[in-house]
């Protein structure tokens, strides 16, 4: 038996499925058998369309509330898997809340979860994860033995998301059992920061500072030429930790992976926890003083000089094109 | 409040990474060998549970830790920190280990150990699973907040500001409960002379796997349900051109573009 039904954890965000769900039930999807949906939030029919659309035929709702989904979405799909709604596969993104509901239903259900995947594959009854480690310059194939349901958590952008041209899935509301206080973590409030232009994971165009731009401010060159090139600012973990800039910006193994089409690295050395997060960008061009910087060996374009040169001079080129 | 917070800080104790990382040819998992450190991801794990037990008025942190041969060295740079005392789990019959197993391990110290909160960080950096967390949150029957960036402890609950996609969330749970810290919660204290001198004598409670009440079958290789059956080299990434800015480059950087059409 190969694999007959695979879930695919959903996440949304103000009624919009999240990219890696997209991913997710594109790659379920290849794999053969049924796709199916587990959600936690309340807005299952404003979804329903777009998970169909990617693949998802069934869509279980668990309405959660206003909790952490940790715990209630974890008893709500050990809950199924008890009554015989048993898929063989689940997959996760690794995100906040899909780390939450992987790590809980691991515990709960007594089975491994493979982690950071970058790649499944099934041949027969065999189940094998592929993961990138040292910085992605090694990759590993791990198997899961024993009984299903197997765990498996991806990162993003690890799969592209096409649309398979289904209809609407199937909502099929199930109950969330009563976890106790575990299942109690209130959300109070929701803050949500402002920002314009292109989300990091989302945009073409990709402009990264790092500890090379020597100061706090000068990280609005960064943000200039984003904006010029229609692009998002990033930065590696550096300032980040420096708190030049919001956590939301890094990128990174411990931030977000994006695959631009153009990715600009300035002033960041390449630590391999950096390139894990960029290195799949079409294009980069990396502008760095010391010409022995690792970012140099993954540039197509590599600038030996001083951003506080280099940038600037850009920024006025840029502007008198219009 | 409770007069005393006690505090379980999970303090990983890994090899250096600034050493490049290398796979054991026979067991295809990470060589483990040398001294290990604590890992920098936990110093503020540990940093946050000093500052909670000091606001409480009362209470003390206790470190939890598993690591192979009777490691200690990380232990101590926690203890230097401020920690008062520290439970190691360290046996032979852990190796190959996995998150699932390591949880069960840390669950069952922790039981022990009977805190009112437990900190963890988001993810280690050698292993970097990152469901350890809400593993053990689950085996305990207890809440969880993961990827803390601000906590406040009043009575009996944690108040935690959560890091999202889009910013953070503000979240509550009921006392024991676990939560795990991301980088910058806190800014981690530097270990005193005095310090140092001091976690030479302060007590770590060695245990074995059968002490937890836990048993081979749970942990290690047999535990683990998994198997890595190959590891190859990714394709690199081929370097490109490589320029010495003369005062021009940016032109390069333009034409670049153009080529590209992004402008
Ligand atoms: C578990 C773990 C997770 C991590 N996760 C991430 C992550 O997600 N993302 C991330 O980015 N890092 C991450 N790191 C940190 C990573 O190892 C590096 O420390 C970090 O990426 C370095 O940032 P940087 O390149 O800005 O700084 P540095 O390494 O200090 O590099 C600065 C560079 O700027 C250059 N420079 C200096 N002045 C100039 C100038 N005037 N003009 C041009 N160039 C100049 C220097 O030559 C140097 O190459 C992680 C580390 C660990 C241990
Ligand atoms: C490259 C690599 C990939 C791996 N992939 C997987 C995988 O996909 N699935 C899997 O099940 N195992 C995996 N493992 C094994 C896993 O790392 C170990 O089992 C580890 O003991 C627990 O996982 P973690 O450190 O990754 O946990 P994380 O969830 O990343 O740890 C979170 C926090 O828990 C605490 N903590 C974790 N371990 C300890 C400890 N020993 N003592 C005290 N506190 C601790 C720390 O505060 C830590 O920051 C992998 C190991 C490596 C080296």
């Amino acid at each position: 038996m190969a694999v007959s039904t695979t879930w695919v954890f959903a996440e949304s965000s103000e009624g919009k499925v999240a990219t890696i769900t997209l991913e997710l039930l594109t790659k379920a999807r290849a794999l053969g058998g049924t796709v199916e949906a587990f959600y936690g939030g309340g807005d299952a029919d404003a979804i329903a369309e777009q998970l169909g659309k990617f693949g998802a035929t069934k869509m279980y709702a668990a309405d959660a509330g206003d909790v952490l989904q940790g715990a209630p979405v974890a008893a709500a799909m050990a809950a199924q898997i008890e009554s015989g709604n048993k898929p063989d596969l689940i997959l996760f993104g690794q995100t906040y809340d899909g780390r939450d509901v992987a790590g809980r239903l691991s515990a709960k259900l007594d089975k491994p979860a493979l982690t950071n995947g970058v790649d499944v594959s099934a041949d027969g009854d065999k189940v094998t994860v592929q993961n990138a480690i040292f910085g992605g310059n090694t990759l590993v194939q791990t198997a899961f033995a024993g009984d299903g349901p197997f765990l498996a958590l991806f990162r993003p952008k690890s799969f592209a998301a096409e649309e398979g041209g289904g209809g609407a899935a199937e909502v099929v509301k199930v109950g969330v059992p009563d976890t106790g206080t575990a299942g109690q973590s209130k959300v109070l409030d929701r803050h949500v920061e402002e920002h314009t232009g292109p989300k990091l994971d989302e945009a073409e165009v990709v402009v990264s500072g790092g500890r090379g731009l020597g100061a706090a401010e000068k990280y609005e060159m960064i943000e200039q030429l984003a904006k010029l090139l229609k692009g998002a600012p990033g930065a590696s973990r550096a300032i980040v930790d420096a708190g030049w800039v919001p956590y939301a910006y890094q990128v990174g193994q411990t931030g977000k992976v994006v695959k631009p089409n153009v990715y600009i690295a300035a002033g960041i050395s390449g630590a391999t926890q950096h390139l894990v997060g960029m290195k799949g960008a079409k294009n980069i061009i990396a502008i760095n003083k010391d010409k022995d910087a690792p970012i140099f060996s993954i540039a197509d374009l590599g600038i030996v000089g001083d951003v506080h040169k280099v940038i600037p001079k850009l920024l006025e080129a840029l502007q008198a094109k219009g | 409040m409770p007069p005393h917070m006690n505090v379980v800080v999970c303090a990983k104790q890994i090899p250096d990474p600034a050493a490049p990382g290398e796979l054991d040819p026979n067991t295809k998992t990470l060589k483990r060998e040398g001294k290990l450190i604590l890992d920098d991801s936990d110093a503020y794990g540990v940093e946050m549970g000093l500052q909670l037990a000091d606001k409480a008025g009362g209470g003390e942190v206790t470190l939890i830790s598993m690591a192979p041969n009777s490691e200690v060295s990380g232990l101590r740079t926690a203890l230097a920190m401020g920690a008062a005392k520290a439970i190691l789990v360290s046996d032979e019959a852990l190796q190959g280990t996995d998150s699932l197993g390591t949880a069960k391990v840390l669950a069952a110290a922790i039981k022990r150990a009977e805190p009112d909160l437990v900190l963890t960080a988001t993810e280690s950096t050698d292993g970097y699973t990152g469901v350890l967390p809400a593993q053990v949150a689950e085996i305990l029957g207890w809440p969880s907040i993961t990827f803390a960036k601000h906590i406040e402890v009043a009575d009996g609950t944690a108040k935690v500001q959560r890091q999202t996609e889009e910013g953070y969330d503000e979240v509550e749970a009921s006392l024991p409960a676990i939560v795990s810290v991301t980088a910058g919660v806190v800014e981690p204290r530097y270990p005193s002379f005095k310090g140092i001198m001091a976690a030479k004598n302060k007590p770590v409670d060695e245990v074995k796997i059968t002490d937890l009440g836990l048993s081979a079958d749970d942990v290690g290789w047999k535990g683990a349900r998994q198997e890595i059956v190959d590891v190859s080299p990714a394709e690199e990434r081929q370097a490109g051109e490589i320029v010495e800015d003369e005062g021009d480059a940016h032109e390069r950087i333009v034409q670049f573009l153009e080529k590209l059409k992004v402008i």
